[in-house]
C-alpha cells in the first residue's frame, strides 16, 4: 500500500494550483457563467500549452503520456478553482472514449487535435427521459449505404454549443436486452440537420439540447462494432463519474479552506466565530467529509486507473461525494452567515456546483442502487 | 497511490483466519462484553506469539508494521475474537513502559503482557473528572518510600477482575497547570486499601467503581518520571489509533449478518433485500462502511509513515461509533418484531445479538472521549480555530 501521491503529481498539482489562481480567478468564472459561450478561448490555448489537453494521451498522439491518475488530481484542481469551459466533456468525455475504443485512423484523425486544443469535444447520452441507463438511449440511427442517419433529442449534453464533434450513443436494433443494439458515432456539429440550444442551468455549466433531424454520418465515424457500443458508453460513464469526483473532492477543499479563514478572521460578541464550539464542530463535520472524499476518491480511481473492476467502488465513491459536497457547502454557507448568500461571494459558486455535480453522471439514488446491485440485493 | 496490500500481508490475513477458526471453531458468534473476556483465548495467543505483534523486537514483540497490525485487527474483529482480556495491557501499557518505564517495570510486565497472562484495568475517569479529566483528583502522596493513595475512579472496565490497575493520580496538588501535577501509578489490584464496587450497564457489561483508601503502595509503582502522567496519557493514546483504525472489520461483521438475514427473510410475501426501503438503508450502510474502511487505511498509512495523526484519529472515532449507532438501529429495524428478542429467546435471530448491539451502541461515542471532545480536537488541533 502507498497512499502518497508521487513526486510528479505533486509537482502537476502546484503548478495547476499556481496556473489556475493567476489565470482562472474568479471574476472570470462569474463572466463566462453569463455568457453563452461560456469558455476563454485565450485559457483554452493556455491549457493546451501546458499540455494539459492531452495529459493522458499517448505521446505518439502529441499527448503527454501521463496517466489516469495524474488526470484525477489535474481535475480536483480545477474543481478547487473552478475551471469553466469543455476541459471535462473534451478530455473526459470525448478523448478517453477514443482512446479505448477508436480505430488507429480515428484516433490519429482526432486525438492530436484534441490534445492541440484545435477540438472540442462532448459525449451525447441522456435524453428526455434523463437516465444514464441502457434503455435510456433511444435516439435512432439507421443505415443508409455508407452511412448512418440519425434522428433524435439528446438533452443535458455538456458544452455540445461550442463542440466540435459530439460522440452519439444511439440504438441500432432493439433487442430484449437494452445493452444489446447500441452504436457510437463521431459526428461532427457543422452538420446541417443538428441543432442545438443551451439550457439554463444551476451549475451554469452550458448544458444542451441537442436535436438530431436526418443527421447523416459516415459508417467510418462509428466510434467502436455496431450494435456493441454499449460497454463503451459503460465505461466511459465509470471514469466521468469518478472525473466528476475529482472535481467535487476539489471543490470541498475551496470551500472548507474559504470557511476556515472566514471564521478565524470574522468576530462576534469580542471573539472570532471559530472560537465557538458550535463553529468548531460544524467545521469538524465539514472536514470529516473532506477526508473521507478524498480518500474514496482515490481508492476508486486507483482501481479505475488500473483497470480493476471498479463499479461498487466508483459507486460508492460517487454516491458518498454527492453527499459530501452538498453538505460541506451548506454548512459553508451557513458559517459565512448572509454574506455566503450574496452573489459577490465566491461560496455561492461551489454551492451551485456540488448540486449540478451530484446529477451528472448519476445522482445518489442511483448509485446506491448500483451498490445495491454489488451487495446481490 | 496504490491500495493493494502485498502478498506477505495477504498471506498473514489468512494464517490470522485460520487460527481463528481453528481456536474458536466455525461457528463462533461472538458475544457481549464480558464474553469477550477470555484469560485462555489470551493465552493462546500470546503462546501464538500473537500479543505484542507491533512492539519492538527487542522487547520480545513481533515488530509488525503498522498495516500488519491492522490487517491483524481487521480479522480479530471480523471474526469476533475474545481479546478483551489483554488488550489494554497490549495496546496502552506495553507501549508506554517500553517508552519510558524502568528497567524494573520492563522486565517484570513485559513478558506477562506478551504470554497473556495478565490483566490490566485502567482507571482515569473520576466522578469530577470526566472529558475534564485532567482535573482528577484521586491523590497520591509520597510518605518515605511509599504513596498514600486516596479517592475514587469510577466506569473502570473489567476491575474486578484485574490483576494490576493502570491509574492516573494527582502527585503535585500545586503544580502551576493542573496538567503538569498528574502522575501514572501501576498498582496491584489486591493492595489493601483498595475496593471496586460494581455498576451494571444497559449492555449488560459491568463496569466499576474503584475506592482507594490509604492504600499504600511503594514509590516504585511510579511509571516513569513523577508528575509526567499527563503526557504518558496523550502519548499513549497514539498506540490505540491503528487499532482504531481497524474497528469498521467488526461492524462489517454485523453488517453481513444483516445482509444475510435480509436475503433469506420474507415479510409481507417478499424477501426483505428485494424491499426497496430495506434496500435503500443496507446500501446506505454498505456506503458508510465502505469510507469509514478507507478511512481507516488511511489512519494506518500515517503512522506507518512516522505521523501522529490526531486530527485523522478523532475523525476516524466521531465516524464509527456514530456508525455504529446507526448499524444497531438498522439491524433491529430489517428485523422488525424479532428485533426486540434478546439472548436466549426461542425465535431470537443470530441468538439476540443485534438487541444487544443496538443497547451496546451508544458506549463508543460516549467512551473514550466523548465525540463533542474529539470534535474539539479536530478543529483546534486539526484545522487551527482559534480556543
Amino acid at each position: 500500500m502507498n497512499l502518497d501521491l508521487t513526486e510528479e503529481q505533486e509537482m502537476l498539482r502546484t503548478s495547476a494550483r499556481d496556473f489556475l489562481t493567476k489565470e482562472c480567478p474568479k471574476t472570470l468564472v462569474r463572466k463566462l457563467e453569463e455568457e453563452e459561450k461560456g469558455y476563454s478561448p485565450e485559457l483554452w490555448s493556455k491549457m493546451a500549452e501546458l499540455g494539459w489537453l492531452g495529459l493522458v494521451l499517448p505521446e505518439e498522439y502529441n499527448g503527454m503520456g501521463m496517466g489516469f491518475m495524474d488526470l484525477i488530481i489535474l481535475l480536483q484542481e480545477m474543481g478547487r478553482n473552478i475551471v469553466p469551459g469543455p476541459f471535462f466533456s473534451t478530455v473526459v468525455l470525448g478523448s478517453l472514449p477514443i482512446l479505448s475504443a477508436g480505430t488507429e485512423e480515428q484516433k490519429k484523425e482526432f486525438l492530436p487535435k484534441i490534445a492541440s486544443g484545435k477540438m472540442i469535444f462532448t459525449i451525447a447520452i441522456t435524453e428526455p427521459s434523463a437516465r444514464y441507463d441502457a434503455a435510456g438511449i433511444e435516439a435512432k440511427a439507421t443505415a443508409q449505404g455508407d452511412s448512418f442517419v440519425i434522428n433524435g433529442t439528446k438533452l443535458f449534453v455538456e458544452n455540445a454549443h461550442i463542440a466540435d464533434y459530439l460522440i452519439c450513443a444511439t440504438r441500432t436494433k432493439k433487442s430484449k436486452k437494452p445493452e444489446d443494439g447500441i452504436t457510437l458515432f463521431l459526428v461532427d456539429t457543422k452538420n446541417p440537420g443538428i441543432k442545438c440550444e443551451v439550457m439554463p442551468t444551476i451549475g451554469a455549466d452550458k448544458l444542451c439540447e441537442v436535436v438530431f433531424e436526418d443527421v447523416e454520418v459516415p459508417k467510418k465515424n462509428m466510434l467502436g462494432q455496431l450494435h456493441k457500443g454499449w460497454p463503451i458508453v459503460a465505461r466511459a460513464m465509470e471514469q466521468a463519474a469518478i472525473a466528476k469526483c475529482a472535481e467535487m473532492v476539489g471543490g470541498c477543499e475551496a470551500s472548507m479552506d474559504m470557511t476556515l479563514a472566514y471564521v478565524k478572521e470574522r468576530v462576534q460578541y469580542g471573539r472570532p466565530i471559530g472560537s465557538f464550539q458550535v463553529i468548531q464542530h460544524y467545521c469538524a463535520n465539514m472536514w470529516s467529509n473532506v477526508e473521507t472524499s478524498r480518500n474514496i476518491l482515490y481508492m476508486a480511481a486507483w482501481k479505475v486507473a488500473e483497470g480493476l473492476p471498479a463499479a461498487k467502488d466508483v459507486a460508492v465513491a460517487k454516491g458518498w461525494i454527492n453527499e459530501a459536497y452538498k453538505f460541506v457547502t451548506e454548512r459553508a454557507m451557513q458559517c459565512h452567515g448572509a454574506i455566503g448568500t450574496t452573489r459577490d461571494h465566491d461560496i455561492g459558486l461551489y454551492y451551485r456546483r456540488a448540486k449540478a455535480g451530484e446529477l451528472a453522471f448519476g445522482d445518489t439514488d442511483f448509485q446506491k442502487e448500483l451498490v445495491a446491485q454489488s451487495l446481490g440485493l | 497511490m496504490d491500495f493493494q496490500f502485498t502478498a506477505q500481508q495477504e498471506t498473514f490475513r489468512q494464517e490470522v483466519r485460520e487460527f481463528l477458526r481453528k481456536e474458536l471453531g466455525p461457528d463462533w458468534k461472538g458475544g457481549k462484553t464480558q464474553e469477550m473476556f477470555s484469560p485462555e483465548f489470551s493465552r493462546k495467543l500470546g503462546k501464538k506469539g500473537w500479543i505484542g505483534i507491533g512492539w519492538p523486537k527487542e522487547y520480545g514483540g513481533g515488530g509488525r508494521p503498522h498495516m500488519d497490525q491492522l490487517i491483524f485487527g481487521e480479522e480479530m474483529l471480523y471474526g469476533r475474537a475474545p481479546a478483551a482480556a489483554h488488550i489494554l495491557a497490549q495496546n496502552m501499557v506495553g507501549p508506554t513502559l517500553i517508552n519510558v518505564g524502568s528497567e524494573e517495570h520492563k522486565k517484570k510486565f513485559l513478558p506477562m503482557i506478551l504470554s497473556g497472562e495478565v490483566v490490566f484495568c485502567l482507571a482515569y475517569t473520576e466522578p469530577q473528572a470526566g472529558s475534564d479529566l485532567a482535573s482528577l483528583q484521586t491523590s497520591a502522596v509520597a510518605d518515605g518510600d511509599y504513596f498514600r493513595i486516596n479517592g475514587q475512579k469510577t466506569f473502570i472496565s473489567f476491575a474486578g477482575e484485574a490483576h494490576y490497575g493502570w491509574i492516573g493520580v494527582r502527585t503535585d496538588p500545586n503544580a502551576p497547570k493542573k496538567h503538569r501535577g498528574i502522575s501514572i501509578f501501576i498498582v496491584d489490584m489486591k493492595t489493601p486499601g483498595i475496593t471496586t464496587r460494581e455498576l451494571h450497564t444497559m449492555f449488560d457489561h459491568t463496569l466499576y467503581e474503584v475506592f482507594f483508601d490509604d492504600a499504600k503502595v511503594h514509590k516504585s509503582c511510579v511509571v516513569g518520571q513523577l508528575n509526567q502522567g499527563w503526557y504518558y496519557i496523550t502519548q499513549a493514546l497514539d498506540h490505540e489509533r491503528v487499532f482504531m483504525a481497524a474497528t469498521i472489520a467488526g461492524y462489517q461483521r454485523i453488517f453481513d449478518e444483516i445482509v444475510e438475514y435480509a436475503k433469506v427473510t420474507k415479510r409481507n410475501g417478499i424477501l426483505l433485500s428485494k424491499d426497496p426501503i430495506i434496500q435503500q438503508k443496507l446500501t446506505e450502510m454498505a456506503i458508510e462502511l465502505h469510507v469509514g474502511r478507507l478511512l481507516g487505511y488511511r489512519l494506518a498509512w500515517l503512522l506507518e509513515q512516522g505521523i501522529v495523526p490526531f486530527a485523522e484519529a478523532s475523525i476516524s472515532k466521531v465516524f464509527t461509533s456514530e456508525l455504529e449507532k446507526r448499524l444497531g438501529n438498522l439491524g433491529m429495524q430489517v428485523l422488525g418484531l424479532y428485533g426486540q428478542l434478546q439472548q436466549g429467546a426461542r425465535h431470537a435471530p443470530y441468538n439476540g445479538y443485534l438487541e444487544w448491539e443496538y443497547r451496546f451502541s451508544p458506549m463508543q461515542a460516549v467512551g473514550g472521549g466523548a465525540n463533542e471532545i474529539q470534535r474539539i480536537i479536530i478543529a483546534i488541533a486539526g484545522l487551527g480555530l482559534p480556543r
